[in-house]
């Protein structure tokens, strides 16, 4: 199963080092890892996508919990949240096929950000499947360049039924 | 500088070395075991005038293994200095040997100045990336101010909870640079609270399994010795009376004297601890990892109609090799006092019976010889003739087992062995340090003719200090663990094991000044070792043993704790 794992952490150097090592060293799997800043200063959020059983989940989580720097570890997959990625991606484009690709990107709510003069950039935020569907949908008009950020993601504030957190 | 500049300074400041050595006179430092370098001149300088003893190795492998044996033999951080780069990685076995084995270890090394980290300067490592992996946790220091809480930290971290080595990598800069010093009373760290004490509930559940219980049994891990539980362990297994099997860790943790002793379980495990593990019906795993030496990591083969109890200070640990059914995170002292309030009685009488007729059905046994000399015949001798209260360290390998089996430890910390990684080089070094931490205190270094040449260059520490260590080098001429296997698994192909080209042991111990014997019968080994005894410095003696003996009883790698393979073996 896929699981999205949001870490609490100090703001220090290597922190994303040594949650990433831990992983890579006991031999669980990364699929997509994003970092930034949280709600309080001198701490940032780490979430990583990952797949496992429950047993490994929970390997996963008091292993997390051994780094001194780790405040607080959730599975944001096993309850209700929201999670997103962030996409950019250039397709060719040509004058008379833009207009098409505006057509398609539409119902996505995606925007184009920049515009060459054999390409377009285009942007579009959502969660894994979504943003799938984009680039397949685009890609007879060929990828340039993509790149993704890896989810990002948060719990919902209503939780209608709600699931006990893996180790909080 | 001159000695004046740095004690007299106007503004009451002091540098980053004197601060460092301040905050470890604070912590009650006895030892530092290390080696200077360039990245720690300025530290070695506030050493000059300090007090606190520095023992300085040859190798930075021995200071580390010294600084271990330290720790397991008082159950306080050791302390090791290196310099960056070489001195640095030199460490590195030596703080996955602690780490593995849940060692409490300060490391301190230098580094080059922060301008030049990351430029590949002379001597630069990125020690805290190499180690990362190796460590409870670690610390590069980019300010002076930060030093006293780092090192305040530091000994807070490798000392509680499942303790470990803790790395401290400070710049040269840093070490020059100056601050006031004032070191913090109390440490709080977000990220890191320990449970110590056990969920009450828990202890229930635990009681009600023990009560129910006719097949209980008792698996006692290093987590024993290193939370020093060993008055409770008695306790516990004696009222609820439940047998004791010790892992190679957990050795000395219960007496190895006592009745309801099993032995030690698993690879080379004795065959009334094995038939226990494989019958049992309730499991209590006491400070035990479940290593596959113990399992032989065929979980469907061990403990299969047992209910399995964890206790252990580390959560990680609990249902990372089996499937636990009554689950104690605590530090197990505390664990234990508390569940030996309103303790039950285990319905063992028969089983009990049943194991005591094993032990005697199946004792450890190897055919004595007239003409070569039998390595468990050197360790019985070692043992009978100190008793059960020398420290004895090892390497790793036969003679690590055969400590294990024929040398019976009566008290904790006696028994000083890299378990976990394995090291061979470890056991003499570390038998300095437990040495230092007990002057008056047999303490033998049981090894391998392998492994002492590992960090023999330690002989000199121990010849200028007059450390009265006794290394007993049990030597069959080759690497005998390695050999057994070949012997065994790959039809006596003995590939690259003969040690042939070693040098005279005798005449290398007395190269260094250290008074060296050699003994090829038993005559001439109980001479030998009495002539040890008696000699108030340090001692090597050559054991000439008889290089085709083999561990037994052996469970394959692979193989289930019921195929033991006994040897031919008779008293």
């Amino acid at each position: 199963m896929r699981h999205i794992i949001s870490i609490l952490v100090n703001n220090q150097p290597r922190v994303l080092a040594r949650v990433a090592s831990l992983f890579g060293r006991r031999n669980f799997n990364i699929e997509s890892i994003s970092v930034g800043e949280s709600e309080e200063p001198g701490l940032s959020r780490i979430v990583i996508v990952t797949h496992g059983d429950a047993r490994t989940m929970e390997q996963v989580s008091k292993h997390l919990h051994k780094l001194i720097d780790v405040i607080k570890v959730q599975d944001l997959s096993i309850q209700q949240s929201v999670a997103r990625e962030l996409l950019l991606v250039k397709v060719g484009a040509t004058a008379s096929n833009r207009a098409e690709i505006q057509g398609i990107i539409e119902p996505f709510r995606a925007s184009v950000v920049d515009v060459g003069i054999n390409s377009l950039m285009i942007q579009a935020t959502g969660d894994r499947e979504k943003l799938d569907a984009l680039i397949e949908l685009l890609r007879p008009y060929g990828i340039k360049e993509l790149a993704r950020t890896g989810i990002t993601a948060l719990p919902r504030s209503m939780q209608i039924q709600p699931k006990a957190h893996m180790h909080a | 500088m001159t000695t004046d500049q740095k004690h007299t300074s106007a503004d009451g400041e002091l540098t980053g070395s004197e601060i460092l050595l301040r905050c470890l006179i604070e912590e009650k430092v006895e030892f530092i075991f290390g080696y200077p370098g360039g990245a720690v001149l300025p530290i070695y300088d506030s050493l000059y005038y300090g007090s606190i003893k520095h023992i300085l190795y040859r190798h930075e492998q021995g200071a580390i293994h010294a600084a271990d044996g330290y720790a397991r033999a008082t159950g306080k951080p050791g302390v090791v200095i290196a310099t960056s780069g070489p001195g640095a990685t030199n460490l590195v076995t030596g703080i996955a040997t602690a780490q593995m084995d849940s060692i409490p270890l300060v490391c301190i090394t230098g580094n080059v100045p922060q301008n030049l980290i990351g430029t590949d300067a002379f001597q630069e490592a990125d020690i805290t990336g190499i180690t990362m992996p190796i460590t409870k946790h670690s610390y590069l220091v980019q300010d002076v101010r930060d030093l006293p809480r780092v090192v305040k930290e530091a000994f807070h971290i490798a000392s509680t909870g499942r303790p470990g080595p803790v790395l401290i990598d400070i710049p040269k800069d840093v070490s020059n640079a100056k601050a006031p010093f004032s070191y913090p009373e109390t440490v709080f760290i977000r990220g890191y609270q320990p449970t110590t004490n056990p969920h009450p509930l828990q202890i229930e559940k635990l009681h009600q399994a023990i009560a129910e219980s006719k097949r209980p049994l008792i698996l006692a891990g290093g987590g024993v010795v290193t939370s020093g539980a060993d008055q409770e362990l008695i306790a516990f297994a004696e009222r609820a009376k439940i047998p004791v099997t010790t892992t190679l860790m957990g050795i000395g943790g219960f007496p190895g004297t006592h009745p309801l002793w099993l032995g030690m379980p698993g690879m080379h495990g004795t065959v009334a601890a094995n038939r226990a593990l494989l019958e049992c019906d309730l499991l209590i795993g006491i400070g035990a990892r479940f290593d596959d030496r113990v399992t032989m990591g065929r979980i469907d083969k061990f403990a299969t109609s047992a209910k399995i109890v964890h206790i252990d200070i580390d959560p990680a640990e609990i249902g990372k090799n089996v499937d636990t059914y009554i689950p104690i995170v605590g530090d197990v002292k505390r664990v234990l006092e508390v569940a030996l309030q309103d303790l039950p009685v285990s319905q063992s009488e028969a089983w009990l019976q049943n194991l005591k007729d094993l032990k005697q059905q199946y004792p450890l046994t190897f055919k004595q010889s007239d003409n070569t000399l039998k390595p468990q015949w050197v360790i019985q001798h070692l043992y009978e003739t100190t008793g059960g209260d020398a420290i004895v360290t090892t390497d790793v390998g036969q003679h690590q087992m055969w400590v294990a089996q024929y040398f019976h430890f009566s008290r904790p910390r006696s028994f000083i062995s890299s378990g976990g990684l394995g090291t061979m080089g470890f056991g003499f070094p570390a038998a300095i340090g437990a040495q230092l931490a007990y002057p008056d205190r047999t303490v033998i270094s049981v090894t391998g003719d392998g492994g002492f040449q590992m960090t023999a260059q330690e002989l000199a520490v121990v010849a200028l200090a007059n450390i009265p260590v006794k290394v007993a080098i049990i030597n069959n001429q080759c690497l005998g663990m390695v050999r057994q296997w070949q012997e065994v698994f790959y039809q006596r192909r003995y590939s690259e094991v003969d040690l042939s080209g070693s040098p005279d042991f005798v005449k290398l111990a007395e190269a260094y000044g250290v008074k060296g014997m050699r003994a090829c019968t038993q005559e001439e080994a109980r001479q030998a070792w009495r002539e040890a005894l008696d000699h108030p410095g340090p001692v090597v003696i050559d054991f000439q043993v008889d290089p085709e003996e083999n561990v037994y009883p052996m469970v394959a790698p692979g193989a289930g704790l019921d195929e033991m393979m006994l040897g031919d073996e008779k008293p």
